[in-house]
């Protein structure tokens, strides 16, 4: 079977998110196993240059799907146009990012289509032919092994696990224009109203580094503390649940099984006791540090490195050594 | 009005969760079986409108399962729920089985309201309530924190990685919900021995062959952690040392 493997890419303000290399370079793995091509499909507005660029990491031809009604994303539009691109190009594996928009989009492909999706991946292999993952299950307690049954299979990746393989530096991939009618009248919701964020720069999902508050922070105005830290460090600020209860931070924050799963480099628990909640979101980190005035307190048990001790004296200092560090 | 909600029991989230030996699936024996967190959050959505309404509103309670999923039902029925169906299946389905079996029963059924929770905490797959609004071809949004009806329409809101959208949407419609959308109430006494007396309307279900199977299972990795560098901000340099030198992160 030559079907091809087919990545969704995914980019914000004209770039590629970081995710989009991730998973083009486990699609060219998946792709070189079944010895077929790697194709990607984005979705946008004037995205062919972008699109083209793909073939440093390894994708043969690029489509993308350009036109007014597909600048932002809708999910009806996009369920619409990209299941017809599917139907099209016949891929066996569809890969994309399990990003906010790959958790929405994707089970309305796996339903229009009526393929099998395994979401939140963070391994995949080919057996025998098919699609072999693994997905954490039990908010991470445990790691599933799923089989696909059916062809074509579809995966929707967790970001920050996958390698990124930059294969062919400056190489340029064919870019096809798919030129698909689209009819407004798909669209069954409209946005009425969007409210932009105004916190954290970075996405938490995507933060290599996140510096994380609990209860410990005694307050919101606090926090002013881990935003200047998550600043220097480029990375993003993540909270637990009993401070966004308490309206200190919020939900797009909260790390943990109500909130979001993270795998950073370096995660810092800030007054953090580590509930096994908690745990679930962001035990997958590669490297973590407790804070925590408690030396009992079970974040110690996960984290790599521990200082026991007040939050409110260890960040700032802290703080103030990796800016010293970091201007020389 | 309708209200249909789906509902999934699950493993209460402090339970540990053991493997049984072989690896091949997880050991049930010690489990608390509780009604999915967010499946909480659509029921009580469901009470919420209710309540609101003219006394002439049914919320309906569906779950796919064994029989001890009736506990489900009995604690969504002890909340206020009016009826309960218990699609009767012993084995596990992947998502797109679910969503075709709850297909097959909601085809008949006239509802203004479809609410689902965003995803079932055991298996994670946050998919089931989208694929049957595929399926039925309605309008879905999924992860709502915030709900309103107003004349036939739904407005909800929606927490996005760069911020919140206002999505509205004729009815019916399918809505999946996102921790923040109510805080769900504790089941009165009077709601529990209520519940106790309702019946749970039993159905035979017969599922597609999935398309995903679960082969096994492993642990997490153990993370070893447990290095205390040190006390207080004198620490932190070592700290910092550790990070640039073992871990290597900057
Ligand atoms: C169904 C369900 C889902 C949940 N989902 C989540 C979730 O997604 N995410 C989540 O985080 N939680 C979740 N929880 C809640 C979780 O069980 C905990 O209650 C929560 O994580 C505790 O937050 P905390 O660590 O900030 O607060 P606490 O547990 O109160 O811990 C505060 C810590 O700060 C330390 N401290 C206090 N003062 C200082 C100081 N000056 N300096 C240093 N350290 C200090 C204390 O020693 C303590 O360890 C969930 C619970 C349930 C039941
Ligand atoms: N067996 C089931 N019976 C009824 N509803 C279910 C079942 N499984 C999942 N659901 C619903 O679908 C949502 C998402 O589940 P999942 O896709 O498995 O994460 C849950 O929160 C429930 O509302």
């Amino acid at each position: 079977m030559s079907n091809p493997v087919m990545i969704i890419t995914e980019q914000r303000h004209d770039v590629f998110r970081n995710v989009t290399f991730e998973i083009a370079s486990c699609g060219r793995s998946l792709a070189d196993q079944l010895g077929v091509d790697l194709i990607s499909l984005s979705i946008g507005k004037e995205i062919e240059r972008l699109a083209s660029e793909l073939g440093e990491y390894g994708v043969n031809r690029s489509y993308v799907i350009d036109h007014e009604l597909t600048e932002h994303y809708h999910p009806d539009i996009f369920t619409d146009v990209i299941s017809r691109a599917v139907t099209t190009l016949e891929p066996q594996i569809i890969l994309f990012p399990a990003t906010g928009l790959g958790k929405d989009l994707g089970p309305r492909l796996a339903g229009r289509l009526n393929i099998g999706l395994a979401t939140d991946c963070v391994k995949l292999e080919i057996r025998e032919g098919k699609l072999v993952v693994a997905r954490p299950m039990y908010a991470g307690k445990v790691i599933g092994e799923h089989q696909f049954r059916a062809i074509p299979q579809m995966a929707s990746l967790r970001p920050n696990i996958f390698p990124v393989n930059r294969l062919h530096a400056g190489a340029k991939t064919n870019v096809e224009v798919i030129d698909l009618p689209i009819d407004e009248s798909v669209r069954k919701s409209i946005v009425t109203e969007f409210i932009s964020a105004l916190s954290s720069k970075v996405d938490l999902t995507e933060a290599k580094i996140i510096v994380a508050g609990g209860r410990g922070m005694k307050g919101p105005e606090n926090y002013k503390m881990l935003e200047e830290l998550a600043d220097l460090l480029g990375g993003a600020v993540g909270a637990s649940r009993a401070v966004v209860d308490a309206d200190w931070r919020p939900h797009s924050e909260q790390v943990g099984q109500t909130g979001k799963t993270v795998s950073p480099d370096l995660y810092i628990a800030c007054g953090i006791s580590g509930a096994i909640q908690h745990l679930a979101g962001m035990s997958g980190s590669k490297c973590i540090v407790a804070i925590n005035k408690d030396p009992d307190a079970p974040i110690f048990e996960k984290a790599d490195y521990g200082i026991v001790g007040d939050v409110m004296e260890v960040v700032p200092a802290l703080t103030a050594e990796l800016r010293q560090r970091l201007s020389k | 009005m309708n209200i249909i909600v789906c509902i999934k029991q699950v493993a209460d989230t402090e339970t540990r969760i053991r493997l049984t030996p072989d690896k091949k699936t997880i050991d049930t024996s010690d489990i608390n079986w509780i009604l999915n967190p967010y499946d909480e959050f659509a029921v009580e959505e469901a009470l919420r409108i209710k309540e609101k309404g003219q006394g002439n509103d049914i919320i309906t309670v569906i779950t796919i399962g064994p029989e001890r999923t009736t506990a489900a039902l009995r604690s969504a029925l002890a909340m206020g729920a009016d009826e309960a169906i218990r699609i009767d299946v012993e084995d596990n389905l992947d998502s797109l089985a679910t969503a075709n079996l709850l297909v097959d029963v909601l085809k008949n059924f006239e509802f203004d309201l479809l609410l689902f929770g965003k995803q079932a905490v055991d298996d994670d797959n946050a998919q089931v309530g989208t694929l049957v609004a595929e399926k039925l071809d309605l309008p879905c949004v999924t992860v709502i924190t915030e709900l309103k009806l107003d004349q036939g329409k739904v407005t909800v809101k929606r927490e996005l990685e760069v911020g919140a959208e206002f999505i509205s949407t004729s009815l019916p419609a399918v809505l999946t919900a996102e921790k923040g959308l109510n805080e769900p109430r504790y089941p009165a006494l009077r709601g529990i021995m209520m519940a106790k007396k309702k019946s749970v309307d039993l159905r035979e279900g017969k599922a597609d062959e999935s398309k995903i199977v679960v082969t096994g299972y492993q642990y997490p990795p153990e993370r070893k952690g447990g290095k205390i560098v040190g006390k207080g901000q004198e620490a932190v340099p070592e700290l910092i040392r550790l990070l640039r030198e073992e871990a290597k992160v900057f």
